[in-house]
């Protein structure tokens, strides 16, 4: 009895802002604020930025997933934890730590500066390094844990029917995986596209060029509420198209 | 090797030394196969009998020994290896391991396709296969909605279509119930016979194995116990697994003139001349039981208790305890007359011409 007392405040607490938003919502001028040219452009760039910054997780992501659930070499746990790090690193923390590596006087970045005339932070190039920094870990654990419950016996039946590694993994593995590189994309991409704190840390707020969804809301909040609070309904019907799109993994009863 | 290729007479078969310990097992067994000979392992579980087939088609790695096909080395301890992709060999898995995201059609064609045919003329020649294995109307199912048995064809199929030259089926039947297995097995055989090549069959079945094979290969604890013809492992077993599964009392011992001392300090009095380390068979139906000690000629008597009774349809199997513990096989009517049960004193009797006595 007491359990379900407790449950139902938990529940009320997790529900209530969610219901403050949708009522406060100003309804009438929804439409007009999302049509405002500041508030596209930030639904846009978090859009393209979040998408690279999937992209890009992708492309390192199933790599490091692949070794991290198959090789056997000393440092793998270390590499592992490292991996899972930015998860429960403030994400604040891991924008000074980006600025540090990939600033100016940066360990690399004085070598991109002074090498290429490259410079990174405050690029909108610097927001996706700062989201695949905060969100590709979400993308490596789903497609690890994806690879270690592939059947292994059934890659050793295509290496014994002529199949290469390679093919092995291109036509058995990957498609056996693919559920958890869509889960793991999805749950990437959305972490992505709610990043703040590293992304204002490393790239900073510049309208149309680093300033993302999230940090337009922070903003608007001051200046717009309203507008603000549109914004935060555009963010809370993604979150909930992406529960939809991985209700099968998650919301299953087990 | 420029002639690898041709395969001489006197060398086409495999020639396999296989030595690995993996886990608790110490595999060291040295086999050949002739060309176009049909072998089927034999071996309680953990015998080694599925590290053996993998070890062949290269899914374990050698630590001793070597497999040579056809005059052609395919692995040597701690030289040449070819991986399992680049061996001429065919495997049927015990599940059937098909794959689950291709259709049955694209899981014959994968071999195929890997070994660089075409899409098209790889899909029309397992398309060939499936109609080959009655299963032409089964191209497009998956994996998940054929039966037992169709997937199990679709695995030999799959592993056919390759054109191996050598042929290794692990307990392809255990993952099948019963009526299928009937079913199968004279298609398997009828398969199996066509096939021309080396072909190792694994299975812990004796039926299975006698009915289909050229030669059985006994596999005990990682070594070879036994080979031979399917008769002559039926009539000379050396090995208790093997005296269980033909059904006979086994003895190890040692003859002098007309006794064979066995283990335990007792003797069996036998026809035979034999001398020396021996084994002695004695069929349970050649095993009588009495009430009281019996009169007359059987040279072999003892007295000891029913430890079990198995009926095996109109036959009675009753283990007896005793000086020598032996398996008898009575009728029902026997069972009833002795009025025999669990614990009851028996007198048993064995004619000296009854037991079979040859060298160990």
């Amino acid at each position: 009895m007491g359990a379900r007392v407790v449950a139902a405040v938990a529940a009320l607490f997790f529900v209530a802002p969610l219901i403050g938003l949708v009522w406060k919502a100003p309804w009438s001028s929804f439409g007009r604020e999302l049509g405002s040219g500041e508030v596209r452009d930030a639904l846009t760039l978090s859009l393209l930025t979040s998408t690279i910054a999937t992209g890009v997780s992708a492309l390192l992501g199933v790599p490091l997933a692949w070794v991290l659930s198959r090789a056997e070499f000393p440092g793998r746990r270390l590499l592992r934890a490292l991996t899972i790090l930015p998860m429960v690193l403030p994400p604040v923390v891991g924008g000074v730590a980006l600025l540090l590596a990939f600033g100016r006087n940066g360990l690399l970045g004085q070598w991109l500066d002074r090498g290429f005339g490259v410079t990174l932070p405050f690029t909108t190039t610097a927001v996706v390094m700062a989201e695949t920094f905060v969100a590709m870990p979400f993308f490596v654990l789903t497609v690890e844990a994806g690879f270690r419950s592939v059947d292994q016996r059934l890659e050793e039946a295509a290496s014994t029917l002529g199949a290469t590694p390679w093919t092995v993994f291109r036509r058995v593995t990957l498609p056996l995986v693919r559920p958890a590189l869509v889960a793991g994309a999805i749950v990437c991409w959305a972490r992505a596209l709610g990043e703040f704190g590293a992304t204002i840390t490393f790239a900073g707020n510049f309208p149309g060029r680093t300033q993302t969804t999230p940090l337009k809301v922070y903003l608007l909040l001051e200046s717009r509420p309203e507008a603000a609070v549109v914004l935060s309904l555009v963010l809370l019907a993604v979150s909930l198209a992406v529960l939809l799109g991985l209700r099968d993994r998650w919301l299953r009863a087990v | 090797m420029a002639e690898s290729g041709l395969s001489r007479p006197s060398e086409a078969g495999l020639d396999a030394v296989v030595g690995l310990a993996l886990g608790g097992l110490h595999l060291d067994v040295s086999l050949r196969v002739e060309a176009n000979e049909l072998v089927a392992l034999l071996g309680p579980n953990g015998a080694g009998k599925t590290t053996l087939l993998r070890a062949l088609a290269g899914l374990e790695p050698l630590q001793r020994g070597r497999v040579v096909l056809d005059g052609e080395v395919l692995e040597e301890a701690g030289g040449v290896r070819l991986p399992p992709e680049a061996r001429p060999v065919g495997v049927v898995f015990q599940d059937h391991l098909l794959f689950p995201h291709l259709s049955a059609l694209d899981n014959v064609a994968f071999g195929l396709r890997s070994r660089g045919v075409p899409r098209t003329a790889a899909r029309r020649r397992a398309a060939a296969w499936l109609e080959r294995m009655g299963l032409g109307d089964r191209c497009g199912a998956r994996p998940q909605e054929l039966s037992g048995g169709q997937a199990q064809r679709v695995a030999l199929a799959r592993a056919l279509a390759v054109e191996p030259r050598i042929l290794l089926l692990d307990e392809p039947f255990a993952a099948l119930d019963a009526s299928t297995r009937v079913e199968i097995r004279h298609e398997l055989a009828a398969t199996l016979r066509s096939f021309a090549g080396v072909r190792l069959l694994v299975t812990h079945e004796p039926l299975e194995a006698m009915a289909v094979a050229d030669r059985l290969v006994v596999l005990e604890e990682g070594r070879i116990v036994q080979t031979g013809r399917p008769g002559e492992i039926g009539a000379r077993p050396r090995t208790r697994y093997v005296a269980d599964l033909v059904g006979v009392n086994l003895f190890h011992g040692r003859a002098a003139g007309n006794r064979v001392e066995i283990t335990g300090g007792e003797c069996l009095v036998v026809a035979g001349t034999e001398t020396g380390d021996v084994f002695a068979t004695v069929h349970p139906r050649a095993v009588a039981l009495h009430r009281r000690a019996p009169e007359g000629t059987p040279r072999n008597v003892w007295q000891g208790d029913v430890e079990s009774l198995d009926l095996l349809g109109e036959r009675v199997r009753v283990r007896v305890r005793g000086r020598v513990p032996i398996l008898a096989e009575v009728t029902e009517a026997a069972v009833r007359e002795l009025d025999l049960a669990v614990g009851r004193q028996v007198w048993v009797s064995v004619k000296a011409t009854e037991v079979m006595v040859y060298p160990a």
